[in-house]
């Protein structure tokens, strides 16, 4: 009996705690998201009271959409996200396949020297990136931070496939040779869709970096047609600072898409975690 | 097998994109950088200096005083994350990973959430809510009766970086809580129930079977928070500006050396000296990682299930 009051304690004390930090996680959000919804005057009385009829107010959204471009910066990151996000999956993915398929000399060189960029950040090089993005003309466009992203999300990526790609069976590869598969075929057709949750993973560690960058965007691409929707928002709270109602806005508002997406992966992402690979 | 085999084309083929993009955009600047440092510019010309930016950086007054200042002010920093970050993280996935806990995965989706918020949105709420004019906070410390116990702490050259420190902390616990979490869920039952039958339940179960179990996933959460932390830069920008005020006490290296770079106010950009500070960057997180990956993680005993 003692053991099972005891037990009892333990689950109500570990709730507990885990719903008090849950709060501190989530009551910054809390602040923006209700105090976007509210009049001037209602933000400063009471700010962390939830929007009533009186009080509720749009106005801040209304400056949001009418002043800034944030359309154009929302597509801006949009196709910066899901390009960078793309070529990382594939290439990763292609790469991740070579060094766990084939044995060849400079196999485990090859991969120590990808792995490297997981302990280095490219930010790093961002003086060499910054000429030579100069030299080729490529400053203030969404192709140069695409091409960063790419080369910043490469490494991680590869480690965390090629673990799992060793996990896929060989019989499986090895009937569709016999069936006279080639090597590309088995490649996009039976083992990409079985590491699935896998790339799921990937795609979040990859993805929220990027979108949530701010030292790119402002070095290569600072320009008002490539401005991104998290360096848009920074400019914005700058010019806005006293204007609280839009900024609380436009922070509401970049809030919600990483949010959505996140929430989609979010299932994907433990079992992917949980499947294997950072360990 | 008399013959080699003929080359394989298709390994060329899916290996060659993953490694011209990373070779072209992250291997060639970084040395790019490494090599820039050797060189300065005199009256006009780019003369190679050899090692005398690096003499100029630690030793200089004009420089090194503000790069041990930023250098001092990462190791803080990085010391914050590892005393309350990790512990906090690894005492959630403790708790998360609870057998039969309900609402497990609400916890788990809803205190990961302030990793996935960009930097711009984490510093400007704690700024509101810090704020004393504003003041959520000084509003809820006065509904508990200690409003004495407020201060502008963003403000104030003591407080300012401890404070930033705490609020990344704020932001970036999910992730040791996840890693954690997901090596806690990898131990085998047999283990836990091994234990029970041995009368080691509760915390003594935690001390002495888990956390032996689930070391080798701290010290990558280790490796991990010191890279991120002497890399550095958005939070400190978006909440103090470049300036990394009040009076550069909270400057760490990444936004010196964005200063330096890019120049601020009267000072003009110099990406000499910027390719040195990365270079020294560079250094630091290099030696920490060797460090770690010849002292610690060889002492690190793992588990084979």
């Amino acid at each position: 009996m003692s053991t099972a009051r005891q037990s009892t304690t333990r689950t109500i004390a570990a709730h507990g705690v885990l719903i008090l930090y849950t709060l501190i996680a989530l009551f910054p959000v809390f602040v923006i998201v209700v105090n976007s919804f509210k009049s001037r005057r209602a933000i400063f009385a009471d700010p962390l009271a939830l929007p009533t009829a009186e009080t509720f107010d749009l106005i801040g959204y209304r400056t949001v959409l009418q002043q800034g471009d944030f359309l154009l910066y929302f597509q801006n990151s949009m196709i910066v996200t899901v390009g960078s996000l793309f070529f990382v999956l594939l290439f990763g993915a292609m790469a991740a396949f070579a060094l766990s398929e084939y044995r060849f000399r400079g196999n485990s060189l090859m991969g120590l020297y990808l792995a490297l960029g997981i302990m280095i950040p490219i930010r790093l090089g961002t003086v060499a990136i910054l000429q030579m993005m100069v030299a080729s003309g490529l400053v203030n466009t969404l192709t140069a931070l695409i091409l960063v992203y790419t080369a910043q999300g490469l490494p991680l990526a590869v480690f965390i496939l090629s673990e799992f790609m060793r996990s896929v069976s060989d019989d499986l590869k090895n009937a569709g040779r016999i069936d006279g598969l080639s090597e590309y075929t088995i490649f996009f057709r039976l083992v990409l869709p079985l590491v699935r949750p896998a790339m799921a993973t990937v795609a979040v560690f990859t993805m929220i970096p990027i979108w949530n960058d701010l030292w790119f965007p402002l070095i290569l691409a600072p320009s008002e047609e490539t401005k991104t929707i998290t360096l848009g928002s920074q400019v914005f709270i700058g010019q806005f600072v006293t204007n609280w109602n839009a900024v609380l806005a436009a922070l509401g508002l970049a809030i919600v898409p990483v949010l959505v997406l996140y929430l989609i992966f979010s299932r994907q992402l433990i079992r992917g975690i949980t499947a294997g690979a950072v360990k | 097998m008399a013959q080699r085999k003929s080359f394989r084309w298709h390994i060329a083929v899916f290996l060659a994109p993953a490694v011209l993009v990373y070779t072209a955009i992250m291997i060639v600047p970084l040395i790019g950088t490494l090599n820039l440092s050797l060189f300065n510019l005199d009256e006009g010309n780019r003369i190679f200096v050899g090692l005398r930016n690096f003499a100029t950086l630690f030793g200089d007054p004009r420089w090194s005083g503000a790069f041990w200042n930023a250098l001092a002010n990462n190791a803080w920093f990085f010391l914050v994350h590892m005393l309350v970050q990790n512990p906090v993280g690894v005492m959630l996935a403790a708790l998360l990973s609870s057998p039969r806990l309900r609402m497990a995965a609400f916890y788990r989706t809803a205190i990961f959430i302030p990793t996935i918020l960009s930097f711009v949105i984490v510093g400007f709420v704690w700024k509101l809510i810090l704020s004393p004019i504003w003041g959520i906070a000084p509003g809820m410390l006065d509904a508990v009766g200690l409003k004495s116990l407020f201060a502008p702490w963003l403000g104030r050259e003591g407080t300012a970086l401890t404070t930033l420190a705490l609020i990344s902390v704020w932001q970036f616990v999910g992730i040791p809580m996840m890693l954690i979490y997901a090596a806690l869920l990898s131990i085998p039952d047999e283990v836990i129930e091994a234990a029970e039958m041995d009368g080691v339940t509760g915390w003594s179960q935690f001390w002495k079977i888990k956390l032996p179990l689930i070391l080798p996933s701290i010290g990558i959460i280790s490796i991990l928070t010191f890279v991120g932390n002497f890399n550095a830069f958005d939070l400190i920008y978006v909440s103090q500006g470049a300036l990394a005020g009040p009076n550069f006490s909270t400057d760490i290296l990444g936004t010196f050396l964005y200063r330096t770079f890019f120049g601020f106010q009267l000072q003009l950009g110099d990406p000499h000296m910027g390719a040195t500070i990365a270079t020294a960057m560079f250094g630091i997180i290099l030696v920490g990682v060797c460090l770690y990956l010849f002292t610690i993680q060889t002492r690190l005993r793992r588990y084979q299930f």
